[in-house]
């Protein structure tokens, strides 16, 4: 067989239109609340109003005897979960928490947390329903803040969480669920060479995913037990895995269909109404269906974490980091499982360090339990280090990126975290940065130029796909990992390349759970990786199996017969024996030769490469209000290889929009109350199209040994840098370091002011 | 819940008044379908005033002053070059309203009547010294609009009583006005501070006559006669900027919330009338 790639027509690597693009841009496209059914009822979820409240009682028997009401569920509804750890993503979770999660128990932990579910006839008649239901309530103390969840005698969320990771096992219940440490060398020695030492604190705000499409499902459950949904997920099957769990039911039973999907980001990870819908359903016998509004989305939908973070780093005269030493607190929102484990291991991977150390603390409150937000965990404490970086670089009188060269992780680094790298791609980032004429383009008084980079590791995964060659010769793809960032295109070009078929032959499709063996969720970065991986591997059962069909046509052994330029040709001796075939000369034959041709890849992909981007950001400051303008913007990041430039390019662009929020404006608003006062778009302010500049994209092709096409996931690493590339630029701009974000402009402004720095 | 959508100003005031339950306007819908879909407010009666031909009219009348229908649009606003070369400010403010999609449905009476105090186009009329006209149950009377606003959704308006159209006073030579907002983002974002000015210069560039406005600084929008005196007789130099921007401060009595601090506020309060007042001198100059 030839080399990968270079049979058939080269469209890996070249800007093919999307597949599911005609429908998306009509409308057409069928999101989560597009699916319908007849007979359906609408479902709502009471939320509570309390921060945190002890749950005495719930009567729903008004709710029920209202005319079209058809069905009310509460906790009573799901059988309690024992405590049990399973990997969901990049993060873990607990069938304990989940159930109480999806439906308060004992307590109410967060305003917004559902309490109960009602399924009627209509909306107006659901809403009814929901003020008929009457929660006892005991409010009790609550706690917002970490710093102050982590202090002795704070309210306390549970009574049975005891600090795990430390020695002893602590005899008294806590906020904090653990502590987790890396350590590499000897920090103390580290510092002791050091010529230049820089600690700081540094704050950052919770942010949302902030994805345009709202939780959405819709269930039926069938009198002889068996269920179908169709939600928008980023894993179908893990839908089905938590669903099967909390309902008791056999997962062959339970259909899912992944609907299109605006965005997830990591948020769409995990379960909410799906399970809800499913119970309203069964205990109704109608179809339910459950959509969330804006304000459900923010109150009760995971945000990421937010933080408060240490850094000290040390570094010698000619710039060479000795030490580095980082303590994280993150929020975990109810339950706990924040991502200070990915945000300890990052913290320094981009660095060739011999001496570091890092500590972290998974801290719970009375906020929504948090969910992974692209690259969890990592944005926040490489902001730190970015941060702190840049002042070192500073302080030596060094240029930054020639700071981050000179410290750069490379092939052959031991990471503080464990392994070794393979090749990886950072100094090529920094070195196209510096490059560009964007950097080296003067900037005007109040404009402020930061570069940071970042690091994220990539997850591969179980993974199943198909090919299916049809009548007439054109290919079925199936995949069961649901497409947010152009999976369709990039699939079908890596089938179309290995079969030796026209990309528009190719018709990729999201298949449901029914269709395929478990595939884990589209997250980690890891869909293009692993599902090219496996179309590779479902490609090379069909091209032997029609080897082994044309030995059988031309009479002709095994080794007369080879895979090449796309067809299946007679080779040495035999080259003249026969015409070579195609996979459509194949599939008009298919009947005679043996029957359908059909591929099918399954792998749990091992060797997702480590991706890594340096971003660099012109900003001005309007010092009479703090206001901040993005002027100009640029990422470089290494693609190992992009399948499809445009999507990679998009996926670096939204992350460093998705960074841009959060650098600058957005944050969760509490009252005293406890009570989340910014719940909508007006006011938790995200970036519009126009506060961006069209972001600039290099793309760095450093190519991953471990992958077939040299792919390394591309989706995570672009939120990494732009908090850091941001506080840097904007102590260009002002000489001020910015330690707490977001840099909103009240904060900006009093900063300016306070260090005298005005306009006039 | 019932709709109605008459034809007269009188049978909209009849509606109103005689309606037992909730009774509301609807002009845009932009504030108060959202508001219904949020379940803030679930009212009985619905009438919508956008067939009653006055409340949709544009008219430059004899005396060079002008009558815009309280359920004109901004994108209408927008379209109309007179208008726009006669009150930039008024147009520039109600053109800053939601997105284009919104502009295609809001008006200016919904957003006064709204009765919010961050609604960007009420600091332009009330710089522009606008009076609302307004029909009820009794007949018709006019009402500054300053004086429409009592607090954060609280009107003065009567049972019955809505408002059917604006009047904008004759213009002077070189008169212009101007509206500025602070958001920190780029629009779909709603106001911390706004500021809109209305001014007229003399033939040497002095400022004679003035109207200074502020909106989010105080549960209504305020109409700060100590900024306008500030700067009539000068010609904002920068001794009158200070006085401006000082007085334009001391008028704020704002509010500590999710978007902005008190501090904030007042700081920025300052600085946008500058900056609109800056605007409004330069267009009046050229007129
Ligand atoms: C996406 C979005 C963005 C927005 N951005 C902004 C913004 O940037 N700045 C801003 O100021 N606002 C903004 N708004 C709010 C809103 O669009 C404006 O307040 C708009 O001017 C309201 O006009 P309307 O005609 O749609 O009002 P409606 O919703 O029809 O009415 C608003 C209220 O006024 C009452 N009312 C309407 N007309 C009259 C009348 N003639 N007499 C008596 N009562 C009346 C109604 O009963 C209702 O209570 C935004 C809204 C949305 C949805």
């Amino acid at each position: 067989m030839a080399e990968n790639g270079t049979n058939g027509h080269g469209y890996v690597g070249t800007r093919t239109i999307r597949p599911d693009g005609v429908d998306k841009v009509t409308g057409r496209a069928r999101f989560g609340a597009d699916f319908n059914l007849p007979g359906q009822l609408i479902g709502r979820v009471l939320r509570s109003p309390h921060p945190h409240a002890r749950i005495v009682a719930i009567d729903t028997s008004k709710a029920e005897a209202l005319p079209g009401v058809k069905a009310v569920i509460t906790r009573d509804d799901f059988a309690d979960q024992p405590s049990e750890f399973i990997p969901a993503g990049e993060m873990m979770m607990n069938y304990k928490d989940v159930v109480r999660n999806v439906l308060a128990r004992e307590k109410a932990l967060y305003e917004g947390h559902a309490v109960a579910a009602v399924a009627a006839t209509s909306a107006a008649i659901a809403r009814r329903a929901l003020k008929l239901i009457d929660v006892t309530y005991e409010v009790l103390p609550h706690v917002i803040d970490v710093v102050e969840a982590m202090r002795p005698g704070a309210p306390l969320l549970h009574d049975d969480l005891f600090t795990a990771g430390v020695e002893p096992k602590p005899d008294k219940p806590s906020n904090i669920a653990k502590r987790v440490e890396i350590t590499l060398g000897d920090v103390d020695a580290g510092f002791a060479k050091a010529d230049v030492i820089v600690e700081r604190e540094f704050k950052t705000a919770p942010v949302h995913q902030g994805y345009i499409e709202p939780h959405a499902a819709l269930a039926t459950v069938s009198e002889d037990g068996t269920a179908e949904l169709w939600c928008c997920t980023q894993g179908h099957y893990i839908v089905r895995a938590h669903c099967a769990r909390l309902l008791g039911l056999d997962i062959a039973k339970i259909r899912v269909t992944a609907s299109e999907i605006g965005g997830g980001f990591g948020g769409k990870t995990v379960v909410y109404l799906e399970p809800l819908a499913l119970a309203l359903s069964r205990k109704a016998k109608r179809p339910v269906k459950m959509v969330m509004s804006r304000e459900e989305v923010f109150k009760a939908s995971g945000p990421t974490s937010g933080a408060t973070v240490r850094v000290k780093m040390g570094a010698t005269k000619d710039g060479k980091f000795v030490a580095g030493f980082a303590e994280l607190k993150y929020q975990a929102g109810a339950f706990q499982g924040s991502p200070v484990q990915p945000g300890v291991m990052c913290a320094y991977a981009p660095y060739d360090m011999e001496n570091v150390k890092v500590i972290g603390y998974d801290v719970v409150s009375n906020r929504p339990k948090v969910a992974a937000y692209r690259a969890p965990g990592a944005p926040i404490s490489e902001f730190a280090v970015e941060s702190v970086v840049d002042e070192i670089a500073k302080k030596l009188g060094l240029d930054p990126i020639e700071l981050r060269m000179m410290n750069a992780a490379r092939e052959g680094t031991k990471a503080a975290y464990g392994p070794k790298f393979g090749p990886i791609g950072l100094e090529e980032t920094l070195n196209s940065i510096k490059k560009t004429e964007h950097w080296n383009t003067p900037l005007r008084k109040w404009q402020g130029r930061g570069v940071a980079s970042g690091f994220w590791f990539n997850i591969g995964g179980e993974t199943c796909v198909s090919l299916t060659v049809n009548e007439d010769g054109t290919v079925s793809l199936m995949a069961g990992t649901p497409d947010i960032g152009g999976l369709r295109a990039s699939l079908a070009a890596v089938a179309a390349d290995e079969l030796g078929v026209e990309y528009d032959k190719v018709r990729p499709i999201i298949g449901d759970t029914g269709s395929l063996g478990f595939n884990f969720l589209t997250g980690g970065s890891r869909s293009a990786f692993s599902g090219s991986m496996a179309i590779v591997e479902a490609a090379k059962q069909i091209k032997a199996d029609c080897c082994a069909r044309a030995c059988k046509l031309w009479d002709l052994k095994p080794e007369q017969v080879a895979w090449e330029r796309g067809r299946v040709r007679p080779i040495g001796d035999a080259a003249d024996k026969a015409k070579p075939m195609s996979i459509a000369d194949f599939a008009k034959v298919a009947g005679k030769t043996g029957g359908p041709i059909v591929g099918y890849g399954r792998l749990n992909a091992q060797g997702a490469g480590p991706s890594l981007g340096t971003h660099l950001v012109d900003l001005e400051v309007d010092p009479e209000t703090g206001r901040v303008t993005i002027l100009r913007y640029t990422v470089a990041q290494d693609a190992g290889k992009a399948l499809h430039p445009a999507y990679v390019e998009g996926q670096f662009q939204g992350g460093a929009v998705q960074g841009i929020g959060w650098a600058l404006n957005e944050e969760y608003v509490y009252g005293d109350d406890g009570k989340l006062q910014n719940a909508g778009f007006l006011d938790y302010r995200m970036p519009v199209a126009s506060d961006v500049p069209m972001i600039d994209a290099i793309l760095v092709e450093v190519a991953n040994p471990k992958h077939p096409y040299g792919v390394r996931g591309v989706g995570e690493t672009p939120i990494v840098p732009p908090l850091g590339a941001i506080a840097n630029a904007m102590e260009n701009a002002t000489g001020i370091r910015f330690t707490e974000l977001p840099m909103s402009p009240p904060k900006v402004l009093k900063a300016l002011r306070e260090k005298g720095v005005t306009a006039k | 819940m019932r709709y109605e959508a008459p034809e007269t100003v009188e049978r909209a005031s009849a509606l109103l008044a005689d309606s037992a339950g909730e009774a509301r306007i609807l002009a845009g819908g932009t504030d108060l379908l959202v508001q219904m879909r949020s379940d803030i407010v679930d009212p009985a009666l619905i009438v919508d005033i956008k067939r009653i031909a006055e409340t949709r009219w544009i008219t430059e009348e004899p005396g060079g002053g002008w009558r815009i229908g309280a359920a004109v649009t901004g994108a209408e606003l927008k379209e109309h070059a007179r208008l726009k070369q006669v009150w930039p400010g008024v147009v520039e403010a109600a053109n800053l309203i939601g997105s284009t999609q919104v502009q295609g449905r809001a008006t200016l009476g919904g957003n006064l009547c709204n009765g919010s105090p961050a609604a960007d186009s009420v600091p332009a009329l009330i710089a522009a010294g606008a009076v609302a006209t307004l029909a009820g149950p009794q007949g018709r009377r006019d009402l500054p609009v300053e004086d429409v606003m009592l607090g954060p959704r609280k009107l003065a308006l009567g049972k019955g009583e809505f408002v059917v159209s604006f009047g904008l006073p004759p213009r002077p030579p070189r008169s212009s006005d101007a509206y500025l907002r602070f958001i920190p983002r780029t629009e779909m974002d709603i106001a911390v501070v706004g500021a809109g000015v209305s001014l007229t210069v003399d033939a040497s560039g002095t400022i004679t006559e003035a109207r200074v406005s502020l909106g989010a600084v105080a549960p209504r929008v305020l109409l700060v006669r100590e900024a306008a005196a500030a700067i009539v007789g000068s010609r904002l130099d920068r001794v009158a900027q200070d006085r401006l921007e000082a007085a334009a401060r001391a008028a704020c009595t704002p509010i500590d919330d999710k978007r902005g601090t008190v501090e904030f506020r007042i700081q920025i309060a300052g600085v946008l009338a500058r900056r609109t007042a800056l605007i409004a001198l330069d267009r009046a100059r050229t007129q």
